[in-house]
């Protein structure tokens, strides 16, 4: 015990040395292990807390009937499938799946090509470029809560701006469009909000995947007179293909687990019209308590998740597996 | 030869400016209606022609004792974040541990698991521990945001320290904490700073942790502040308005002053 503690430091090195040779090679290549170790030991603890142990226990909720008088008693009977029965029966979960996937795939496609038209554009030189990029990236970093609380009042019906702006151009109907409280308006809403939330971040990953790639290549088309569109589709797109394989997994990601803004911006409403699987799996718990369900939801979720998160690795594997070795 | 092309990137710029007028409208959209506190949101005007700052005073009163538990929890969730990674980074960067590249496997697969599964498994545990509704609670949990972007960000500065300039310390008779203190920490500055800035961000900017571990409203941070504001009152906008740019103003100081972090841990962090 006491030589854990003594290890990973220099005076560690020097007792060793006026210990004489008490240590042996072998003896020390052990310790030179265990203090390499050390330097791990609290991330890893840190992570199995924090992630490992929390998804082994949603696991198990999800076969228990898990309630406030759970959180009491510590007693949770396990009742086998029943939760995921009664998420997956409820009448909901087909609107849950379809709301999830809508949300997701027009986020993602919405906040790519914005994202990729803008690197495009700000991969031309023009004065004040860097510092517009920069400003740019604002949307990204504001607190979703903050910036989800301006939309829900931009958006208002009656006196939004957004309403406004779009009368003054003649663009909305008569009375303005009902961003927030039509069932068939909603889920529209959240997801412009949560494209303009991750503009920023596919801009940013795409620019500095575009800088990747080598000017010669572009000056050597131009000589040879292949056009932009040429050069795009026979240049651009294939170098920037891995960038574009991470930018759509991890938007993907991010965006399937969205809840503050949807919380913010709609509640989830008007008659569960913005619900998503990430929304409904917070309300089981935290609204209804019934915290077995809202397990199983989220394992759906995870499950989900996880499906992409093999895309990815299959994408990346080798590269994190090798990168590092020095 | 020349008139052409300036012509042309004066023009990229007008447009990049109208590109950033847009999708900076909320924000100015935001300030704007902070400063005018008679307004319903009807008769806000396109500029605060009268500014008023009682939406401000309004917001402070109710919500700066959040503003403070959100500088606290996001201060401590970064002091926790940067300890833990910051050796974790320099082991898997530079130790031949077996295994390693599976850590760096699980670190990365952590940030793809939903926020709202892990709170909802830590809500039962935190209620055994007696760590709802407490500040250090609300530290550890927000600094788990921070820790697998940190471990994975500092790697691959850490990779990039020669290695003979670690094997030089360790000939001098620096330990394996010594030079880890006193060589590799210094010349990796840059991604430690970046590191902390994006844990604080993220600390800063959580709601899910908040909305899930704090029932009690005994530690209330900002995000959560400003959610049941939303509930509460709606008539009044400018409050909520002033109280959101409050909350923006550690994002938007931090963009300007260090820009080069954000940008470079934006890319870094995703694509390594």
């Amino acid at each position: 015990m006491t030589q854990v503690s003594t290890i990973p430091g220099a005076r560690a090195a020097g007792s060793m040395r006026a210990g004489g040779p008490a240590g042996g090679p072998r003896r020390r290549r052990r310790q030179e292990r265990l203090a390499q170790w050390l330097f791990l030991a609290p991330a890893l603890l840190y992570l199995l807390a924090f992630f490992g142990y929390p998804i082994a226990r949603n696991v198990v909720m999800g076969f228990q009937d898990y309630s406030t008088a759970s959180l009491y008693t510590g007693q949770a009977p396990f009742t086998g499938w029943s939760n995921y029965q009664a998420v997956f029966t409820s009448g909901l979960f087909t609107k849950l799946v379809l709301n999830t996937a809508l949300f997701t795939v027009a986020s993602m496609l919405g906040q790519f090509v914005i994202g990729m038209a803008l690197a495009l554009f700000f991969n031309r030189r023009f004065p004040l470029n860097g510092v517009i990029r920069a400003l740019l990236l604002l949307p990204w970093l504001l607190p979703m809560v903050a910036s989800a609380t301006v939309w829900r009042w931009m958006l208002g019906q009656d006196t939004g701006i957004v309403n406004r702006i779009l009368e003054g151009l003649h663009l909305a109907p008569a009375g303005g469009v009902p961003w927030l409280s039509s069932v068939s308006v909603a889920l529209v809403s959240v997801t412009l909000v949560n494209i303009w939330v991750g503009i920023p971040f596919n801009l940013a990953i795409l620019y500095s995947g575009l800088k990747e790639i080598p000017p010669e290549l572009y000056e050597a088309a131009a000589l040879d007179g292949v056009g932009p569109w040429s050069r795009f589709r026979y240049i651009t797109w294939p170098l920037l293909r891995p960038v574009v394989t991470v930018v759509v997994v991890l938007g993907f990601i991010y965006t399937v687990k969205v809840i503050d803004i949807i919380l913010v911006v709609t509640g989830g409403g008007p008659a569960d019209a913005s619900q998503t699987l990430a929304v409904q799996s917070y309300q089981l718990s935290f609204k209804t308590f019934l915290f077995g369900q809202g397990a199983a939801m989220g394992n759906v979720l995870i499950l989900v998740s996880l499906l992409f998160a093999l895309v990815y690795l299959r994408f990346n594997r080798r590269a994190i597996l090798t990168e590092g070795e020095s | 030869m020349k008139t052409p092309s300036t012509t042309r990137s004066r023009l990229s710029t007008v447009l990049a400016l109208l590109i950033l007028a847009v999708l900076l409208f909320p924000v100015y959209w935001m300030v704007n209606a902070s400063l005018q506190s008679d307004a319903t949101s009807f008769t806000t005007a396109w500029f605060p022609w009268h500014p008023s700052l009682s939406g401000y005073r309004q917001a402070l009163a109710d919500q700066g004792g959040h503003l403070l538990v959100s500088l606290l929890l996001a201060l401590g969730a970064t002091a926790v974040a940067v300890a833990v990674a910051t050796p974790a980074a320099y082991a898997l960067a530079k130790f031949r541990l077996p295994g390693r590249g599976w850590i760096v496997l699980a670190t990365l697969v952590t940030q793809m698991i939903p926020g709202i599964v892990i709170a909802n498994a830590l809500y039962g545990t935190y209620n055994t521990l007696h760590l709802l509704n407490s500040l250090p609670g609300l530290i550890l949990a927000d600094a788990s945001l921070g820790i697998p972007f940190s471990i994975l960000l500092m790697r691959s500065f850490m990779a990039n320290v020669p290695g003979e300039i670690i094997e030089a310390a360790r000939v001098d008779g620096a330990g394996r904490l010594r030079t880890f203190w006193s060589v590799v920490v210094p010349i990796c500055r840059n991604g430690i700073v970046t590191a902390a800035l994006f844990s604080f961000l993220f600390a800063w900017s959580d709601f899910l942790f908040a909305l899930t571990l704090t029932s009690s409203g005994t530690v209330t941070p900002i995000t959560l502040g400003i959610y049941q504001y939303l509930g509460a009152q709606t008539e009044q906008w400018s409050p909520v308005m002033a109280s959101a740019v409050l909350a923006c103003l550690p994002s938007t100081v931090l963009l300007v002053l260090a820009q080069r972090f954000i940008a470079s841990g934006i890319t870094g962090g995703a694509v390594k």
